[in-house]
């Protein structure tokens, strides 16, 4: 049993050792070595894990190889950020130990989120992963743009939280358990029935927050631009991935699909995050927020798997968070790369004539992008095609439309970064300074870049994995 | 494994002139004309090999075994002029750009090679996975050459050309993934194989639904009215090399399209859309030769007889019988290769000018007569005089399309009197009159001298021989179940 809880336990314990050895004395280098160390660990007992799934805790915690392909989806995300960090936190604010302490815990929660089967591990690792977030997000503490993300998380998440309560409750009353798999199916008639429909929306409204998809969108690219570089990467990636793994879980089992009210709920929210995602985009300046935006998009087009569900969509899905979580980790990465100590870089004029510049960096800058519009050879290309196949085998026609037209609508902007980078810097003055590249943050753009042509080009082994252990979730 | 090569050697090619360009400009260059010329070699001796069988050659590995995805390459007499075709052309831009192009020359010819290699894997591949894959391939590098190195407008001639391409490829991608589902309901299997798709049971419906998908992507890149929009921003804008391969190659992967896979999959709508598309075909032959006369961009104005011709390819491959497409694929090579000669003579008068304005010229033929002589000879084989390529692809058309559909075919050949209008224009403004600006122009150097030389070689070789290239071309066979019989053989 212990062994198959390892890869969070690692992780939670790497915590509890960074905070101990904060106490006795601060020191940057090594704690993200243990951070790291502890990450890399975690991700390696996903292999004695994998050998005794699937184990039930109690009831809580379902630990099978769905969980533990999530798990290290999350795990190497989080690794990616904390050698992202480092640089990053080199030359900046002058406690950085707390950072790595707090990435580790929500870390933790989301790690957890993949594995539970309860709602009340829901809850839980909701809030750890939130409650530190609210922290990560407002990290410069000197700075306002950050503590207005922080402030603006904080109260959005914390309302979001009591929703998520709410329709717990509504939930318990209609069924009396909190069992994912005891909930899902659909019970009598009457007032039970409104309940559990009501409670179930509210619960997706909670997870919604989260996921950033319309309408409850709103906070993405305020703390998307405001955070730490590293941070909004967290934020894109790991945190997402967890709650992303519950949701396709918690739709999956039981019924093994989502009730017809519910789908109507979804399929809205599918389509209104694909077109008012990649619109909002247009008009953005900051690279930062057109992320944000593009990230609301990308959810949608999750959604899009998900509906569609079964031997193929959730697979399709996983495959499709894998490829997103590679190209934002990595555009975040190569914009961290251009950032200097003082400020980020964000808009385009910093990022403009890159590729004269440092065209290495620049042309990984360019597929993650291109990964993101979802163009051949990338690993975005193959999640948008399986998406699609998902689609065309549950003959969903509309929502597919929707995703054609939107990810072409989503082309204009991604070109117009790639355009930025392209532009000639002729006659411009005042040159950017040349900043050095990092050594970590250099080695994992590059491994970001290569995961990225390899799921691109060669995805059986991956699409393997991933239906096998897809195909345990009922 | 020669087709794989055919892939590979423009891919390294591109990617070792990229690295060779730090050292050596001349370098890089030869590199990257090597390159090709390598490839062109390996056409040509599959040319010498002919036989019975479906395919001249063939390549089939298992590459996504999931969902049924192979990595098919097959080559018959279609996919192998049409081979011939893109790297002649792909040789002449790059010889084209042999001094226009002074800036990030390896970038460049990087580019040039992608694109070149993308061009390639959509005319061999036979897995529709694989196709839409090259076919997207090819995408971004020439959104590369039109932007950095095309001219005033060049970024917004570079979004629009990717927008429309890839707005039209994601309906052919449902497409192709939807007839794949179909597939699968059908047999339990996935496939995404062009041989299995083709002998697939479709109910009219669906067949009509997924044809219009194809005939979207296609259509855009063909361009049929009224999706050519594009087509006059990217060609004006793009640099020689970029025009030469967009007019010369990438239009025609989309008749190749409508050929290799709209026909034979969809041999039901095809035959009841006829009508409709030969209508398209020839408003676009009008309108585009109409255009033509009123432009006063050298560029623009070659852009928009690009229009017509194509819709003479349009009307000879829904026009129903081997004749007609016969025609249009004639017509495809040889447009190919004038209006990318065309484009060139722009280029070299731009390089020399320093404009594209027709009005500014005049009299040219005082002063260089020799280019002035290249650039009459190719107008007059895009005008369709009698002995030149053209001539014989738009000949067997209006011949073929004359037995479907006798009205709109005699409307066609008004396109053919437009066409002699802004023939005569350029040739008279340009080359002809008086030199009022007193342009004093170097003539044609060496180099230029083997580009329009042998470009004029195989215009004569079209013109004068082409019973060497027809015979090549067997159309594919098309789907047995839909039985009809799209094409009817030629009445000896």
């Amino acid at each position: 049993m212990i062994t198959a809880a390892l890869p969070p336990l690692v992780v939670a314990l790497t915590a509890l050792i960074v905070m101990i050895g904060i106490a006795i004395k601060r020191n940057h280098r090594v704690t993200a070595a243990v951070s790291f160390a502890g990450l890399v660990l975690s991700f390696i007992s996903l292999w004695p894990a994998s050998t005794v799934a699937p184990v039930r805790l109690a009831l809580l915690l379902t630990i099978d190889r769905y969980a533990l392909i999530y798990m290290g989806l999350v795990v190497a995300a989080g690794a990616v950020v904390v050698l992202l960090s480092f640089p990053y936190l080199q030359g900046r604010s002058e406690h950085k130990e707390e950072f790595y302490l707090l990435l580790l815990l929500a870390t933790v929660g989301s790690m957890v989120l993949a594995a539970a089967s309860h709602m009340i591990s829901l809850f839980l690792a909701m809030e750890l992963l939130s409650i530190s977030l609210y922290a990560l997000i407002s990290y410069p503490r000197t700075e306002p743009l950050p503590l207005e993300a922080g402030i603006k998380y904080l109260v959005l998440a914390a309302s979001s939280s009591a929703f998520l309560l709410f329709g717990l409750a509504l939930l318990y009353v209609a069924g009396g358990t909190m069992e994912i798999g005891r909930i899902s199916a659909f019970p009598g008639e009457g007032v039970a029935r409104f309940s559990h429909l009501a409670g179930m929306v509210l619960v997706l409204t909670g997870i919604g927050f989260k996921l950033a998809v319309v309408p409850f969108h709103l906070w993405t690219p305020d703390v998307y631009q405001g955070a730490p570089l590293p941070v909004t990467a967290f934020v894109a990636s790991v945190s997402k991935g967890g709650v992303f793994a519950f949701l396709l879980r918690w739709l999956s089992v039981g019924t093994g699909a989502p009730s017809a009210p519910l789908l109507l709920v979804l399929t809205i929210v599918a389509i209104a995050s694909m077109l008012a995602g990649n619109l909002l985009a247009l008009r953005q300046t900051n690279v930062k927020r057109l992320l944000a935006y593009s990230s609301i998009a990308h959810m949608g087009y999750f959604f899009v798997a998900v509906i569609a569900g079964g031997g193929l969509g959730w697979p399709a899905a996983t495959y499709y968070l894998a490829a997103y979580m590679i190209s934002i980790l990595g555009a975040f990465g190569a914009l961290l790369m251009v950032s200097d100590e003082r400020r980020e870089a964000e808009t385009f004029d910093d990022i403009r004539g890159l590729f004269w510049r440092r065209p290495v960096l620049a042309s990984v800058f360019t597929a993650m992008v291109l990964s993101l519009a979802g163009i051949p050879l990338t690993a975005g290309f193959l999640g948008k095609f399986y998406v699609l196949t998902a689609g065309a085998s549950e003959a969903a026609w509309t929502l597919i439309i929707v995703l054609i037209v939107s990810s072409t609508i989503g082309l204009v902007y991604y070109l117009r970064v790639i355009v930025a980078m392209f532009t000639s810097l002729t006659g411009v003055s005042g040159q950017p300074a040349f900043v050095r590249p990092a050594v970590t943050a250099s080695v994992v753009l590059g491994v970001l870049a290569l995961a990225l042509i390899v799921l691109g080009v060669y995805p059986a082994p991956l699409w393997n994995a991933i239906s096998g252990a897809t195909s345990g979730l009922r | 494994m020669i087709l794989l090569w055919l892939v590979l050697i423009p891919l390294i090619g591109g990617a070792v002139s990229l690295v060779a360009a730090r050292t050596s400009a001349r370098a890089c260059r030869w590199i990257a004309a090597g390159a090709i010329g390598l490839d062109l070699l390996l056409g040509i001796s599959l040319w010498g090999s002919p036989s019975n069988a479906r395919w001249i050659n063939e390549l089939n590995y298992a590459w996504i075994p999931q969902l049924g995805i192979r990595f098919h390459l097959a080559i018959d007499g279609l996919s192998l002029a049409l081979l011939l075709l893109t790297f002649f052309l792909g040789l002449m831009a790059i010889l084209a750009s042999w001094t226009e192009i002074q800036e990030r020359i390896g970038f460049f010819h990087f580019n040039l090679l992608w694109v070149l290699a993308g061009i390639t894997g959509v005319f061999l591949s036979v897995d529709l996975f694989l196709f839409y894959l090259f076919w997207e391939l090819m995408l971004v590098p020439m959104y590369f050459l039109i932007g950095i190195w095309g001219h005033e407008r060049r970024v917004y001639a570079a979004i629009k050309f990717f927008l429309f391409t890839q707005l039209s490829g994601l309906l052919m991608l449902a497409a192709i993934v939807a007839l794949a589902v179909i597939h699968r309901q059908g047999t339990g299997l996935f496939t995404f194989d062009y041989e299995s798709l083709v002998n697939m049971p479709l109910s009219p419906a669906a067949a009509s639904f997924l044809m219009l998908g194809f005939f979207a992507a296609f259509a855009v890149k063909l361009p049929a009215f009224p999706f050519h929009t594009w087509l006059p921003d990217a060609h004006t804008e793009a640099p020689t090399a970029g025009s030469v391969i967009l007019a010369g190659l990438l239009l025609k992967t989309g008749a190749y399209g409508l050929i290799r896979f709209v026909l034979p999959l969809f041999p039901g709508p095809a035959r009841d859309f006829a009508p409709v598309m030969m209508t398209l075909g020839v408003i676009g032959v009008l309108y585009g030769a109409v255009l033509a006369v009123a432009q006063n961009d050298f560029k623009r104005m070659i852009a928009y007889t690009s229009v017509s011709h194509m819709g003479f390819v349009l009307i000879g491959v829904f026009a129903g019988n081997q004749i007609a497409l016969t025609g249009a694929f004639v017509q495809m090579i040889s447009h190919g290769i004038s209006t990318g000669a065309l484009f060139i003579i722009a280029g070299v008068l731009q390089q020399r000018m320093h404009t594209r304005e027709i009005a500014r010229m005049g009299g040219l033929w005082e002063t260089a007569p020799a280019l002035s002589g290249a650039g009459l000879f190719f107008v007059m084989a895009s005008v369709g005089l009698p002995g030149l390529g053209d001539f014989v692809g738009e000949f067997l058309v209006l011949f073929g399309a004359y037995r479907a559909h006798i009205s709109l075919t005699a409307v066609a050949t008004l396109g053919i009197i437009a066409a002699t209008l802004y023939g005569l224009k350029i040739s008279s403004q340009v080359f002809q009159g008086p030199n009022r600006n007193n342009w004093r122009l170097p003539d044609l150097v060496p180099r230029e001298w083997v580009i329009f030389g042998s470009m004029m070689l195989c215009l004569l070789w079209l013109g004068l021989y082409p019973q060497s290239f027809i015979r090549m071309f067997q159309p594919p066979p098309a789907n047995p179940v839909q039985n009809v019989a799209l094409v009817q053989p030629i009445r000896k």
